[in-house]
């Protein structure tokens, strides 16, 4: 069974299509990733789901109860963590975690097995207050909050927006960790390294989905030969590219460009017109997630 | 089924506790208001600085001032002439002279027997205070009259507050406005916080229903409210020396129905707003003005103009403030006041009744 499925489903505010005709499905136990920039629709989509929104259309269902007409059902056995820090700042850690256990009826030591991984590297801070701990501390503490009372789904809307590195890498570990356990996790996050350690994303944009794929399957989508190019003027070397013969597209690229080619270009040829270039350097590169978003929100 | 209320209850009182400044305002500013209404701000005649005018200073004039002496709550600062009335009063020395005319004692004696006579008595007021003016014309009337003529065509007499007091007149007032204003605020920001910090989208996504919410969020407000109601009432009997004839178990039993009633109010508000500002706006600045204008406290209802008298039928202070009033100063019972009790009850029950139906377990 699945445990998520959405079919065709709609949400329009005003003039604006938040989330059009979307249609997904997400296995149990599966760590399902959505993967857009601001603005996709993502948000969105985690409010019709955990159901704080009504679908304008379509319909979708959360471990066998429907949004609409089980939305009973569907809060006691999902968790949430909305993207911003949604818990009280003014209550301590362990006041907090006690709070949202008593909300869902169950006591933390009946949970404690699943939190414990989180809430041991926050334990210390137990009588610090919510808002005085640090960003990385808040994820962890409102993750905690989420799972007190084993949901079988959990929504993660932008854990890692506004945290460190480090933290972000030791957050990824902790979901690998929860989905060993059973727990199907759907987490957006709009940064596209991120995307890999999901095991299935959907590309999205404008309240669209782009493409449902693993990370390799998106990746391996991307037929076209792609290079990446470096010259002293990134600027120019940008436009003259992108005029160039047998070039699809060419975009700014962390440090370098990446040029797409299509069936016309030649390495040769584009190598000798391009030589006048001060520091001019060309090599074959792998695509990531990320060209294939790009190339996908072109098409 | 764990106790998900209580724990929710806890939560809340925890939020209230630690917010140490809104807690000592919320404690202070009906304190500070009742004592600034019930003394500074007053109406009544209190150390009026008299002079008199009384070219001949027969027995009858004599005696009159004796009275005037004698009397608490005017100063008697000595004879003048009539010339220097005029400087007294403009230098602020006094506030009223009273001048006696020379044939008062014979005019008195002919009132006595029943003949019609001019005025025997001048009262020169500095009337820049009005209220003060006023009163102090009416009460000095009424001390003097009593020695002037027995006989006199009238007699004034003030019921239930012969000093006319203005704590009276004001402490029934202030109770229906700050019980309405603290009240109404407290939990329509409390609840408006919780949609504006995102903490309502993590509540709503459980199995909690919204009514508990609601009920769990009162409950805290509704005891700091009561802790309010008792500060009130002890300042108001042992302060401002207000007669509660009535029965303080009335008393109570009434404010407890309205406290109830502003609580629902904050959450009707809570219902329609979407920022903490916007139900403080609410909450304060356009309930304010009814609640002053419209209840009675600063004008008498029968004052107003028509339209505005029909407006003041939905002011719920009105309907307090009227029935506090008969309580605490005409010491009537509360059965004496049960159609302000009813009609309070009512607009309770309507308010919760939509406030339940409005407050939305989805986002929008």
């Amino acid at each position: 069974m699945n445990a998520i499925e959405v079919r065709k489903i709609s949400k329009s505010y005003g003039k604006l299509k938040a989330v059009n005709e979307v249609s997904l499905e997400v296995q149990e136990g599966e760590l399902f990733g959505l993967i857009g920039p601001d603005g996709a629709g993502k948000t969105t989509l985690f409010r019709l789901l955990a159901t704080l929104i009504a679908p304008d259309s379509g319909s979708a269902s959360l471990a066998g109860y429907d949004i609409v007409k089980e939305y009973h059902a569907i809060r006691s056995c999902v968790g949430y963590m909305p993207g911003r820090f949604s818990l009280y700042p003014d209550l301590t850690v362990e006041e907090n975690l006690n709070f949202f256990a008593a909300l869902f009826n169950v006591t933390v030591e009946e949970s404690y097995d699943l939190v414990a991984p989180i809430y041991k590297q926050i334990e210390p801070f137990r009588e610090r207050r919510a808002g005085k701990l640090s960003g990385g501390m808040k994820q962890k503490l409102a993750l905690s909050c989420a799972l007190i009372h084993r949901p079988k789904v959990l929504f993660l809307d932008e854990p890692t927006t506004g945290v460190d590195a480090v933290s972000r890498k030791e957050f990824w570990d902790m979901l690998q960790r929860l989905k060993e356990k059973g727990i199907t996790i759907l987490v957006s996050t709009p940064y596209m390294d991120e995307a890999s350690r999901c095991d299935r994303i959907a590309l999205c944009n404008e309240g669209r989905i782009l493409g449902i794929d693993t990370p390799t399957g998106i990746v391996n989508g991307f037929r076209s030969p792609l290079y990446g190019i470096k010259a002293k003027n990134m600027f120019a070397l940008l436009e003259e590219a992108r005029k160039a013969r047998g070039v699809e597209d060419c975009y700014p690229f962390g440090e370098s460009h990446h040029l797409v080619a299509d069936s016309e270009f030649n390495l040769d040829n584009f190598k000798k017109d391009f030589d006048g270039f001060e520091g001019f350097f060309i090599e074959p590169v792998e695509p990531t997630i990320e060209d294939m978003f790009i190339k996908l929100m072109k098409q | 089924m764990k106790n998900n209320f209580i724990s929710f209850v806890k939560k809340e009182s925890l939020h209230i506790l630690r917010d140490k400044r809104t807690m000592l305002i919320v404690m202070l500013i009906p304190v500070i208001l009742m004592i600034l209404f019930g003394f500074a701000i007053s109406t009544e005649v209190n150390n009026v600085n008299v002079a008199i005018v009384a070219p001949h200073r027969s027995d009858g004039v004599k005696e009159a001032v004796e009275r005037l002496a004698s009397n608490d709550y005017f100063t008697f600062l000595g004879y003048i002439d009539e010339e220097q009335a005029d400087e007294y009063l403009r230098s602020g020395k006094v506030t009223a002279v009273i001048v006696f005319d020379t044939e008062y004692d014979r005019n008195v004696a002919l009132a006595k027997s029943g003949v019609p006579v001019k005025p025997v008595i001048e009262l020169i007021l500095d009337a820049s205070n009005v209220n003060t003016a006023g009163s102090a014309a009416a009460y000095l009337q009424s001390v003097l009259l009593g020695s002037a003529s027995e006989q006199a065509m009238f007699e004034t007499r003030m019921l239930f507050n012969p000093q006319m007091k203005s704590a009276y007149n004001f402490v029934p007032g202030i109770m229906g406005a700050i019980f309405i204003l603290v009240c109404a605020m407290m939990t329509s920001v409390s609840i408006v916080r919780e949609k504006e910090t995102g903490t309502m989208e993590v509540l709503l996504v459980s199995p909690v229903r919204p009514f508990k919410i609601i009920f769990a969020k009162m409950i805290p407000y509704f005891t700091i409210s009561c802790i309010v109601l008792v500060t009130i009432l002890m300042l108001a009997r042992y302060l401002l020396e207000v007669p509660m004839s009535g029965g303080v178990g009335g008393i109570f039993a009434l404010s407890l129905l309205y406290l109830v009633l502003s609580l629902s109010l904050g959450l009707f508000v809570s219902t329609i707003t979407k920022t903490q500002v916007a139900a403080l706006l609410i909450s304060a600045m356009v309930m304010l003005m009814p609640i002053l204008m419209l209840s009675g406290l600063l004008f008498p209802i029968e004052n107003l103009p028509k339209f505005f008298q029909a407006v003041s039928t939905i002011v719920p202070a009105r309907w307090y403030i009227d029935a506090i009033r008969k309580m605490m100063i005409q010491g009537l019972p509360i059965i004496a006041v049960w159609k302000d009790c009813i009609i309070l009850l009512a607009m309770t029950a309507l308010l919760l009744a939509v406030s339940l139906k409005k407050f939305n377990d989805k986002l929008e």
